[in-house]
């Protein structure tokens, strides 16, 4: 994988660099502590999120609720996936994964919920959106990223390579 | 991008030349990373530390438990108690259900809803419940129907706990005296409309049999003292159905006004706010015949008719006696020759709560105002036939000036907004309902130095509690949402959910068996009628009423 990193990347220069750095390691940050903040809180749930799912995959959100152990294991996967995709992104390990697994986790997020015209959702969102949100940009800044990786410049993944 | 390329090719050389060994810049660059990780651990124990401490700081400033309040416990089922239900209608199935005798036609649509809504969770609830360790052996009801659906409900085969079925069926009887002089019932649940409650409790007692009586305790301010002069000194242990005494938030809300958070309370709102024809007590009726009922599909065997329904023997102690009437049958609430309006029917509910939570007993002075606003024949002429005499909006003022308190009671049948049940106290104002939340005042004396040091937050609540917050509810109609923001429909014990009615006929089964007065017993029962009656008297005299503690009359 990594050889195939160093193989795809492509040469940047100093600022490429250290914007797209900059950026995984600002997503990298904010999924890091959305899932730490979750695994600290003994209360949370996706439950509530689910709940006021609309669009296609409301009937989906309100399956996965009704099940406490299929509730469980998606509350588990959402608070360790956020947790560790954002380690991965803050260390530059394994960052390419990470970027392709966060863009879908988000993209999931986004379309359990999307802004859609005519939508209506119990909680108020903290933005005006029109069909794009910020889960949105998210995902397409993971999907970026995974396109161009710095992890084999500026993270652990350089000491990984084997040319 | 020269310049880059040819530092990669410098590289690249450096490294065919060492193996794995790289540049010390490339390592430099390769842990880029590690300073953020460090910036992000570092801001990650500060924000955990600043919290950890501004949550200790609070609750150690409330001396509160963090865990949930302590719940009810029941004890093991003794020897078995034979239950007779005198008035099997819509809350006396109820009780029953929450003693382990759904009825079959409640089993299968709650089974069916289950299916249809993996969200309601009412049947998986019931078939969780506690073994109570009861029969049902008497029915008694004046309306053929429901007296076959009491006796149905006793031999059900769909029991909670993996109960057994009842081999024999419950007696049916037409008079509760004659249940009453039975020697196979122990205790007795009283679920018919207020105007027979004392008459039938108060015989009960007489007859060593154990009441459970559904509120309002009476219909009037005399029957609320003869039963008060049967139970005080009884040995029959007397529950009135305030279920919610049962509920986790009023236990924790006592904790929170026991330890003194809110600093003095002044003021405490209560309120009911409903806005359906149901939720005005216009229930459907079940005419006499099918022609009658015109397209709508009832059940035959639903229909009430003066051959299959007592109405002489279901009037018995009510003031004014009127020609067969259905309309006064199902709608009984509407009118006070029955019950007393939104005084005994709502009012009672939100008094007991404030009364359990403040330990408040009988209010000094009463005024209360209000009218018939929208449920009258001419608003609804296809609905209604005969006009209520109780009012749709009732507002009523409580005073308590030995202890510097206001209860203001606001009930409307018109208006559906949530406005919950508020103790606003100077240093801060705690709402509760299923849950409950208390927020600090900002003008408050005793946490005026932790609001100005930043702990506490005078936009955020300070303390929130919400039993079973990981449970998903499956609450679908507005008056079962409505009894679920009250803590109403379900509670949660050791994060389970339970109905606290399940709980309420337990702690009274408890006290039978075990001894010890249930949690609403005679006196808190006798609290609760008084401040009813003066809410009504009030309102209908015209003028405020006064408690007269020495010859215990309102005057």
């Amino acid at each position: 994988m990594n050889n195939k990193i160093s193989s795809l990347a492509p040469d940047y220069n100093q600022y490429q660099l250290v914007s797209l750095s900059l950026l995984r390691l600002l997503i990298g940050w904010h999924l890091l502590y959305e899932g730490m903040a979750k695994l600290s809180n003994s209360n949370w749930t996706s439950a509530a999120y689910l709940l006021d799912s609309k669009w296609i995959f409301s009937g989906l959100a309100k399956w996965m609720v009704t099940s406490p152990s299929v509730l469980g294991a998606v509350d588990t996967l959402n608070m360790w996936g956020l947790t560790l995709i954002g380690l991965s992104l803050m260390l530059g390990l394994f960052s390419r994964w990470s970027c392709i697994a966060g863009a879908g986790l988000i993209s999931i997020y986004y379309l359990f919920h999307p802004p859609l015209v005519g939508l209506e959702y119990s909680k108020p969102p903290e933005g005006s959106y029109l069909i794009i949100d910020k889960n949105l940009i998210e995902a397409c800044a993971l999907f970026v990223l995974a396109m161009f990786p710095t992890s084999h410049i500026t993270g652990l993944d350089k000491f990984l390579q084997k040319d | 991008m020269s310049e880059k390329n040819s530092e990669q090719t410098n590289q690249g050389s450096s490294k065919q030349d060492s193996g794995l060994q790289f540049e010390r810049r490339d390592i430099i660059k390769g842990l880029t990373a590690v300073p953020a990780a460090l910036l992000y651990l570092w801001s990650y124990y500060k924000k955990k530390a600043l919290d950890k401490m501004r949550s200790g700081e609070i609750m150690e400033e409330l001396s509160l438990r963090k865990k949930a309040p302590a719940v009810l416990k029941n004890k093991k089922p003794g020897d078995l108690i034979r239950l007779g239900v005198i008035g099997y209608g819509w809350r006396g199935a109820q009780d029953l259900k929450a003693a382990g005798f759904g009825n079959p036609e409640w089993a299968a649509k709650a089974k069916a809803g289950s299916e249809k809504n993996k969200l309601d969770k009412r049947f998986e609830t019931y078939l969780q419940q506690d073994d109570l360790n009861v029969a049902l052996t008497g029915v008694c009801d004046v309306f053929s129907t429901r007296r076959d659906q009491g006796v149905a409900a006793s031999i059900s085969t769909v029991r909670p706990n993996s109960i057994q079925p009842q081999t024999e069926p419950a007696k049916a009887y037409l008079d509760y005296q004659d249940m009453l002089a039975s020697d196979d019932i122990d205790a007795v649940v009283i679920t018919t409309p207020d105007h027979w409650h004392s008459k039938i409790a108060i015989d009960a007692e007489r007859a060593g049999k154990h009441v459970y009586v559904e509120k309002c305790m009476t219909r009037t301010m005399e029957e609320a003292q003869a039963m008060h002069d049967a139970f005080s000194r009884s040995k029959m242990k007397l529950q009135l159905g305030h279920h919610s005494r049962a509920a986790a938030s009023h236990e924790k809300a006592k904790e929170i006004i026991d330890n003194d958070i809110l600093g003095p309370v002044t003021l405490v709102e209560i309120t009911t706010n409903r806005n359906s024809p149901g939720g005005a007590w216009v229930y459907p009726i079940q005419w006499n015949s099918i022609e009658d009922y015109g397209q709508k599909y009832v059940s035959k065997d639903l229909f009430a008719n003066p051959k299959s329904l007592d109405w002489d023997r279901w009037q018995g102690p009510a003031p004014n006696k009127v020609p067969f009437n259905l309309e006064r049958y199902f709608r009984w609430r509407c009118w006070y020759d029955y019950g007393t309006g939104l005084s005994g029917d709502l009012f009672s509910h939100d008094f007991d709560a404030v009364n359990q939570i403040m330990d408040l007993g009988i209010p000094k002075t009463v005024s209360s105002s209000g009218g018939i606003y929208r449920y009258t024949k001419e608003n609804f002429p296809d609905l209604i036939e005969h006009e209520r005499d109780v009012p749709d909006n009732f507002q009523t003022i409580l005073e308590y000036p030995d202890r510097n308190l206001t209860v203001i009671y606001s009930a409307t049948l018109t208006n559906s907004n949530y406005r919950g049940k508020k103790f606003m106290g100077h240093d801060a104002t705690m709402e509760v309902g299923s849950g409950l939340t208390v927020t600090p005042d900002p003008y408050s004396t005793r946490y005026k130095q932790k609001i100005a040091d930043g702990i506490i937050n005078t936009s955020l609540p300070m303390f929130a509690y919400s039993p079973g917050s990981k449970d998903v509810d499956g609450v679908t109609s507005a008056t079962a949402k409505y009894f679920a923001q009250k803590g109403l429909v379900y509670t949660y014990k050791e994060g389970k959910r339970v109905d606290p009615t399940h709980l309420h006929v337990a702690d009274w089964l408890d006290c039978v068996r075990n001894g010890g007065q249930p949690r609403c017993n005679i006196e808190e029962g006798f609290e609760e009628a008084v401040a009813c009656h003066m809410a009504t008297e009030s309102y209908l005299q015209g003028r405020r009423v006064e408690w007269d503690p020495v010859t215990k009359r309102i005057v």
